[in-house]
């Protein structure tokens, strides 16, 4: 890790517009657990739908998405890249810094709210398991969306149809993917760590832990590996 | 002391061959890599920064390739044709953030030292994005220099910088040039590097044109043929006097006025104000042909 690197990260992601993004899809979250507790539902009736549903398909993969994007793909697309590149730094630590303060932000923005739905859910083991599910969740999309960063000129894009498509669209046809997909591993750590009715995995513990660690320490490897060999192309010749 | 070496460079994109086998050695002091657009300079300056690999051929400074190799930063500064900067820094955080990340004993020191140097304190606290466009090059230049490299490379830096800017940018670059170190800019534009004393690389079309003393291109930029449309009180009159002259090749005269062929940019300038005094001819309009860059460059190439 850089102080410096992580001080300019961190003041981008935060001073861009597109930050504001991720203000109402928590607020939603949160919203409509206290609505279903309002009409008397029991927790074990919506659980499913807003902390699995609506919170791990959807809340913490776009925010990692936009937070893990823009850490790096931001800063290449609008050459300020060439600034820390021309630094005499192991581009090693260049890509961990910038996972860190990624992985810190989306845990923040997504850790809170769905700790604030365990609690409306009444019960503070899951409160906290989803705390841990929601970085361990973090960690693992935000260094397949800075190896996006690298590899792609539209990180965005393909991150997107990683979300929608595969563990969106396949996650729910076929079971093979869930073996490949980051959501499901979170379901499953979370629902080893504090077992209820609110959320099931799909997925073996042990295989979901090691399948995270797997897509964390690859993509970021990775993710270094093609940093080193980043072209920067001129506008003009 | 730090010398930057190019042996047979050439970089291809596809079937689009953008430096094509460039040899070159820059030493300490001042170097002017001048082209039009398109030529390749910043394909090359590219390469000289470690941010593209040569598609063949060696490129080197002192002795140590430039690609996939960071630690050669550390005598390395750069100034990239691209002014992004993060506009949500202050243009001191900036310049320091610089000097943290080439991890100097005192970084806050080396800050200090190179904003004065591109007289930037007084708006050192401005956030960059509030910045003008020349503001915004010294203060990269001032980021480039903070860990005082012994190699400069500047692409294009004079670009959006007022006269007495861009004069104040060739003296700063002069005594970095002095120093002893190596300092390499790149322009398009001839007349923006008419302070400079050293030597000047020209590339055409990817290839290395003509290289030597600025006096000597210089010369020849001075002494090309150009076209000038003049408007007069007499034009008839005024043709007749040309003609007499050896440095004006043809006149025609139309409904606009006059298109004089000069064989010397240089000769007939200065002669234009003295034949109209004499003859008592006021004249009222006198413009340079639209000349194209290239043509320019093309000519430089083919007289040398």
């Amino acid at each position: 890790m850089n102080a410096t690197v992580a001080m300019i990260t961190t003041r981008g992601l935060l001073g861009r517009r597109r930050i504001w993004l991720l203000v109402p899809l928590p607020l939603l979250l949160i919203g409509l657990a206290l609505i279903a507790r309002a009409t008397g539902a029991e927790p074990a009736d919506w659980g499913e739908g807003i902390i699995g549903g609506l919170g791990f398909t959807a809340v913490l993969p776009v925010i990692a998405l936009i937070v893990g994007t823009g850490v790096l793909g931001s800063e290449i697309d609008d050459g300020t890249i060439t600034h820390i590149l021309s630094k005499p730094l192991p581009r090693s630590e260049i890509i961990f810094t910038k996972l860190g303060v990624a992985t810190g932000v989306t845990a923040l923005f997504a850790g809170v709210p769905l700790f604030i739905v365990g609690l409306i859910a009444g019960d503070a083991a899951v409160a906290f398991a989803l705390v841990v599910g929601a970085v361990v969740g973090s960690l693992a999309y935000c260094s397949l969306f800075v190896l996006l960063s690298v590899v792609t000129r539209r990180p965005v894009l393909v991150g997107l149809a990683y979300v929608v498509l595969w563990e969106g669209v396949l996650g729910n046809i076929l079971t093979g993917t869930q073996k490949l997909s980051v959501q499901q591993y979170v379901q499953a750590i979370v629902d080893a760590l504090a077992p209820s009715d609110l959320l099931h995995g799909n997925v073996a513990v042990p295989l979901s832990c090691v399948m995270a660690g797997v897509f964390t320490v690859a993509s970021t490897a990775y993710a270094v590996q093609r940093l080193r060999t980043l072209s920067v192309a001129g506008e003009t010749g | 002391m730090s010398t930057v070496d190019l042996q047979h460079v050439s970089r291809w994109y596809g079937n689009v061959v953008a430096v094509n086998d460039v040899t070159m050695t820059l030493g300490p002091g001042v170097t002017g890599l001048l082209g039009p657009n398109g030529a390749g300079k910043t394909t090359l300056l590219h390469m000289m920064s470690g941010f593209l690999a040569p598609s063949r051929g060696t490129l080197t400074v002192d002795g140590a390739p430039t690609w996939r190799n960071p630690d050669v930063y550390r005598s390395l500064g750069l100034v990239s044709e691209r002014e992004s900067v993060h506009g949500f820094l202050t243009g001191k955080e900036f310049v320091l953030a610089s000097a943290k990340l080439f991890r100097l004993a005192n970084p806050e020191e080396a800050a200090r030292r190179a904003l004065a140097l591109v007289e930037m304190e007084p708006a050192q606290d401005r956030r960059i994005e509030t910045y003008s466009k020349g503001m915004r090059q010294r203060i990269r230049v001032a980021a480039a220099l903070v860990h005082e490299p012994s190699v400069l490379l500047l692409d294009e830096p004079f670009n959006g910088m007022d006269p007495r800017q861009r004069f104040h940018m060739m003296d700063l670059l002069h005594k970095m040039g002095d120093d002893g170190r190596t300092v390499l800019f790149s322009s398009h534009i001839l007349e923006e590097v008419e302070q400079v004393s050293g030597t000047v690389q020209v590339m055409v079309s990817g290839r290395l044109a003509a290289s030597g003393e600025f006096r000597t291109i210089r010369r020849l930029m001075t002494n090309r043929p150009h076209v000038f449309t003049i408007r007069s009180s007499d034009d008839r009159r005024l043709a007749v006097a040309l003609m007499a002259q050896d440095s004006v090749a043809g006149v025609d005269i139309d409904a606009t006025g006059l298109q004089v062929r000069a064989s010397d940019y240089g000769t007939f300038t200065r002669a234009l104000p003295r034949i109209a005094l004499k003859e008592g001819v006021r004249v009222r309009r006198l413009l340079p042909a639209d000349e194209s860059l290239e043509s320019v460059f093309s000519y430089l190439v083919g007289a040398r």
